[in-house]
């Protein structure tokens, strides 16, 4: 990753995220397929909803025939760590207008929301609209077209796991995660890596008693307020 | 290929309610200065929330009792790590995860 900021740039730099997209979309198309979702529900999901692990949870209530609030009730706490992120890539966007502001918030995901992260590192701080855009672009539509391939092939492929390729969105976090420790210079290395011992005790203990997107946003939260005390210890 | 009523409910609701947790971040920041409180807890997400999520596929729930590990998955995530350190190229790691990924299920660990 070059400290460049360009459209091109952003096509480049999202490219490792794209295997993750298209094992996870597959994955999630296969399931859409045997759950008797019509190929127009799969498209509506990934071009209109469009949230991985939400999705996931809407097709499952779709089938278990839950109530509509109950489904935007789940939508909401399962993507209330958008909220986080948002707030968080915002900082970098101040400067643009409330158009681009808007543009570029409506296609935030984990995964391009970790990689601007990243590529601050290597701009002391600074991101792009063209370079965003690319990422986040370049992201939906793969997700999308991943998903909808995933359905139709749904009817012959009955074990897409053997290929490894629902690991790709976790070897993608684990590449983010390390590229994050080693060159955040400004948090440094000990206390992430004080709070990332921290994240990871939290969820493990709140895995007993929550689901995991509760225990995720938990271990999330209580690792942030952490890292603000271990600041302060210093 | 057929939408029913109650589907596209879904859809535009769901949509809505992820457009708005995405969005509405963005034109408050933009607008508003934050506090340095949060300014300084927003520092830790990206650390916190990446480690979260590696967690998350790291860790296998069960409900009212401790967690067990994944084993295929943290298998796995021992070649990618080390693929991080000596590359430090994203593209490697997730390379050598799917390699390693299917070697670990043609061989049946894990």
């Amino acid at each position: 990753m070059t400290p460049d900021l360009t459209f091109r740039a952003g096509l480049k730099d999202v490219l490792p995220t794209v295997f993750g997209y298209i094992g996870v979309g597959l994955a999630f198309g296969i399931v859409a397929n045997t759950s008797h979702l019509s190929l127009l529900m799969v498209a509506g999901l990934s071009f209109i909803v469009y949230a991985g692990s939400a999705q996931f949870i809407i097709t499952s209530m779709l089938v278990a025939h839950d109530p509509l609030s109950a489904i935007l009730l789940s939508t909401f706490l399962v993507n209330s760590r958008m909220i986080l992120m948002s707030t968080s890539l915002a900082q970098a966007f101040r400067h643009e207008s409330l158009t681009k502001n808007l543009l570029i918030g409506s296609l935030v995901t984990d995964e391009t929301f970790a990689l601007a992260m990243n590529k601050q590192n290597k701009t002391n701080g600074r991101l792009s609209f063209a370079w965003q855009s690319a990422a986040n672009v370049v992201a939906y539509l793969v997700w999308g077209l991943a998903t909808i391939v995933g359905a139709i092939l749904g009817s012959f492929i009955t074990n897409p796991a053997q290929f490894g390729f629902d690991f790709a969105l976790t070897a993608m976090f684990i590449g983010l995660v390390y590229l994050q420790l080693i060159s955040d210079k400004h948090l440094g290395l000990t206390r992430q890596l004080l709070v990332m011992a921290f994240v990871a005790l939290a969820y493990y203990v709140s895995l007993r008693f929550l689901n995991s997107n509760f225990a995720l946003l938990t271990a999330t939260v209580l690792g942030c307020f952490f890292g603000m005390e271990l600041k302060k210890c210093h | 290929m057929s939408l029913t009523l109650p589907e596209l409910w879904v859809i535009l609701g769901c949509g809505a309610v992820t457009l708005l947790s995405r969005t509405l971040p963005f034109a408050l920041v933009q607008r508003l200065q934050l506090p340095a409180g949060v300014i300084d807890f927003l520092t830790f997400v990206p650390i916190a929330i990446m480690t979260a999520l590696c967690c998350q596929s790291l860790f296998v729930a069960h409900v009212g009792h401790w967690a067990t590990l994944n084993l295929a998955n943290c298998y796995a995530a021992i070649p990618a790590t080390l693929a991080g350190i000596f590359t430090k190229s994203l593209l490697v790691v997730v390379v050598v995860g799917i390699m390693a990924m299917a070697v670990i299920r043609y061989f049946n660990l894990g």
